[in-house]
């Protein structure tokens, strides 16, 4: 493989990322499937990079779930989104960072819908307006919170106190890196690295001392797809094509996969565990599945931070293999323990996976 | 031999500029040809065997380098044009060495350049080791060693992909290249006349065998060399572990997705424009049509003239065509120069009579 034709085809997607002050909306889902990566988020910008971030708690979804199952019209999806453009005009700030890659997505779709049809626009205003009686100003910069995190991974790599390195043969880790569909695919040049050779995960990855591993079945979906999923029937095909990346995958022995959708990080997860129980199988070669980690997970093991303040403990792959790897030290007693110190219950044991 | 005193200057030493001189040149013209290269043939240097009949590029060339036997023209080689200036009734050419020659008229031949292919960013070209254009495969095969991938090894499956850069809107290029889907049969039959084990898929959107002996060919492909031929544009490249190339596509005629593994890539990659003959149209502004080739003045009876007076156009400058069309396009522009020519010719002569007489 020649990298340094992956290098032209990054240059030619390279986009303006803010320095500072960002209005951060959260995702609906990463809160609850992965609670500590966006806490990480916040606290590596906030504490270690001393950034100013805000955030406004009246916030709520962009309706991405419900426009993408077609479920929620177009024209209510803009005027919530509409309502995300005011509230960061009423903070005084410019530059709105979504955490969920279909929020950014789906504010990246309807900017390029106004610049295309203003009248849209207009229409949308007058809609906020009636309902609301609020007014705002379009950003000015619409990234993902990925690309904050890639604009300062080598920021990040100065304070870091771990590296993407096998502690024992000192050899950097394979590291499959995921991109969410919503990040780039629908609109190559909002992503760092265009559609096809991504480089917001590669670029932190390689920063921190990791391995990229290509595998054919890099670009495939994770399975989430949404419809796939959310209709019950369907989840075996979703399944299925999370079962196909394994696959992939597997020959190339990652140490442990990274991405940057919360839907992707979910069920590259969870399907693990489900396939193991269906089938008895899992994709390494010790029985315990190929851990997982959302961007700010790993971010935050780099600086150094507690695998359980970050919230590990919520993925259903264990992550102490991969701890292990890196030389972290952690406490398993700890690993339920609850920020007021209270044990939060264990998760029941899986029948295959070895947790 | 009685020499013109007129003289015509031919922008381009590839087919079309080549025929082009011989023509005037035999009909007693004082001719100078300017070719950008260390050597005049264009990208017949380069194609190995000719469609539809497999004859060898250098027939061709030898039948042009022997059109010099009486009034050869004069021949500059590593002279690249940078503009053409309409100057007090003739054209100034400029290069860019700070040379110029002034031309009664001026002959625009310079060609057309590969479709970047890296810009299909899903197929990998220059990133996966086994993917190559029609232009590599058809160097490898000119050199006449046997084909080999980049291991050293011999490709035991190979799929051609059409349309690379031709009739896709996002890629930039709605316009058909033309030539591409009778270049991936040749190819695909030269491969198996050098192969025969070999499994060999062409992915086509739809071919158009425009040509004589096009379809025949196409025919030949399936029936003698077992060629097989799969409507659905390829979706994605990616590299296995092996280095192998597996495909995705749609079979739109089964109407099912299909996923396939292949030992070499060929993509066919369409004609774009020079961008030196996008320079040297702006300097003469001349127009351009939708693909950015320099336009005839009329699409069916004057598409050799240009709507700057005196500048001609012939061959894939203008628009993608075979070698043999661009043969024939370089005797049609000829014609009309020797019209344009017997005019101004005529004109000239009143005018310099008139201004005697005053």
């Amino acid at each position: 493989m020649e990298t340094e034709g992956k290098k032209r085809v990054w240059e030619e997607y390279q986009k303006e990322i803010a320095d500072d002050h960002y209005f951060y909306v959260r995702s609906c889902i990463r809160q609850t499937f992965f609670p500590g990566s966006e806490t990480t988020f916040l606290k590596i910008l906030q504490n270690d990079l001393k950034k100013d971030v805000f955030e406004d708690a009246r916030h709520t979804t962009c309706t991405g779930i419900g426009y993408h199952t077609d479920i929620v019209p177009l024209e209510t999806t803009m005027t919530v989104i509409a309502r995300h453009f005011a509230l960061m005009t009423e903070a005084g700030y410019v530059n709105i960072i979504p955490s969920c890659v279909t929020s950014f997505g789906l504010y990246t779709e309807v900017l390029d819908t106004w610049r295309h049809f203003p009248e849209i626009e207009a229409k949308i205003r007058e809609y906020l307006w009636k309902a609301t009686k609020r007014e705002f100003k379009v950003p000015e910069n619409l990234v993902h919170t990925s690309d904050i995190i890639y604009k300062f991974r080598n920021r990040i790599k100065d304070l870091s106190k771990v590296s993407l390195i096998n502690k024992k043969t000192g050899l950097p880790l394979n590291v499959v890196e995921h991109i969410g569909c919503h990040y780039s695919k629908m609109f190559p040049q909002s992503g760092v690295g265009g559609a096809e050779f991504p480089a917001v995960l590669t670029g932190m990855i390689e920063a921190w001392g990791g391995t990229v591993i290509d595998y054919p079945e890099r670009r495939h979906c994770c399975g989430f797809g949404f419809r796939q999923y959310l209709v019950k029937a369907n989840r075996g095909y979703s399944v299925s094509n999370s079962k196909k990346k394994f696959e992939s995958m597997q020959p190339y022995q990652p140490d442990f996969m990274v991405a940057n959708c919360p839907g992707c990080s979910m069920f590259l997860d969870r399907w693990q565990y489900t396939i193991a129980e269906m089938e008895g199988i899992t994709y390494d070669s010790n029985g315990t599945g190929i851990p997982v980690l959302t961007y700010e997970e790993m971010a935050g093991l780099v600086m150094g931070y507690s695998p359980w303040d970050i919230g590990l403990q919520m993925h259903q792959v264990s992550v102490e293999p991969l701890l292990d790897k890196l030389g972290i030290e952690y406490k398993k007693e700890d690993k339920y323990l609850g920020s007021n110190g209270q044990n939060i219950g264990e998760p029941q044991k899986p029948m295959f996976l070895i947790v | 031999m009685a020499i013109n005193s007129q003289h015509i200057v031919i922008i381009g030493g590839g087919p079309a500029g080549l025929e082009a001189a011989s023509c005037l040149g035999t009909a007693g013209y004082r001719v100078t040809v300017l070719e950008k290269e260390n050597q005049t043939g264009g990208k017949l240097l380069i194609w190995d065997k000719l469609f539809p009949e497999f004859r060898n590029s250098d027939k061709v060339l030898n039948h042009l380098s022997n059109g010099f036997k009486t009034n050869p023209p004069q021949i500059l080689t590593n002279a690249e044009v940078v503009s053409v200036i309409p100057e007090n009734g003739q054209h100034r050419i400029n290069l860019s060495d700070g040379q110029a020659f002034q031309a009664d008229t001026v002959l625009i031949t310079t060609g057309f350049k590969l479709y970047n292919a890296e810009k299909k960013e899903e197929y990998g070209y220059q990133i996966y080791e086994n993917v190559i254009t029609s232009f590599d495969l058809e160097k490898q095969l000119k050199t006449g060693n046997p084909i080999r991938i980049e291991a050293g090894l011999t490709p035991r499956r190979i799929a051609f992909i059409h349309c690379v850069g031709s009739r896709d809107i996002k890629s930039g290029n709605i316009y058909c290249s033309r030539t591409c889907c009778i270049t991936g049969v040749k190819q695909a039959i030269e491969i198996k006349r050098r192969l025969p084990d070999a499994e060999v898929f062409n992915f086509y959107m739809d071919l158009r065998m425009f040509g004589q002996n096009f379809e025949e060919l196409y025919i030949e492909a399936q029936q003698k060399w077992g060629v097989t031929f799969i409507r659905g544009r390829v979706s994605e490249i990616a590299e296995n572990k092996d280095n192998s190339l597996q495909l995705k596509a749609e079979d739109t005629l089964s109407g099912r997705p299909i996923k396939m593994s292949f030992d070499l890539v060929v993509l066919l990659a369409g004609m774009v424009p020079e961008p030196r003959t996008v320079e040297i149209g702006k300097s003469a502004a001349l127009e351009f049509t939708s693909g950015n080739f320099l336009a005839g003045l009329d699409s069916h009876i004057s598409q050799n003239e240009t709507n700057t007076p005196g500048i001609f156009i012939a061959g894939t400058c203008r628009e993608p065509l075979s070698v043999a069309e661009t043969l024939t396009d370089a005797r049609a522009a000829t014609v009309k120069m020797i019209s344009w020519l017997r005019e101004n010719e005529t004109s000239h002569k009143k005018s310099l009579i008139k201004r005697d007489n005053d």
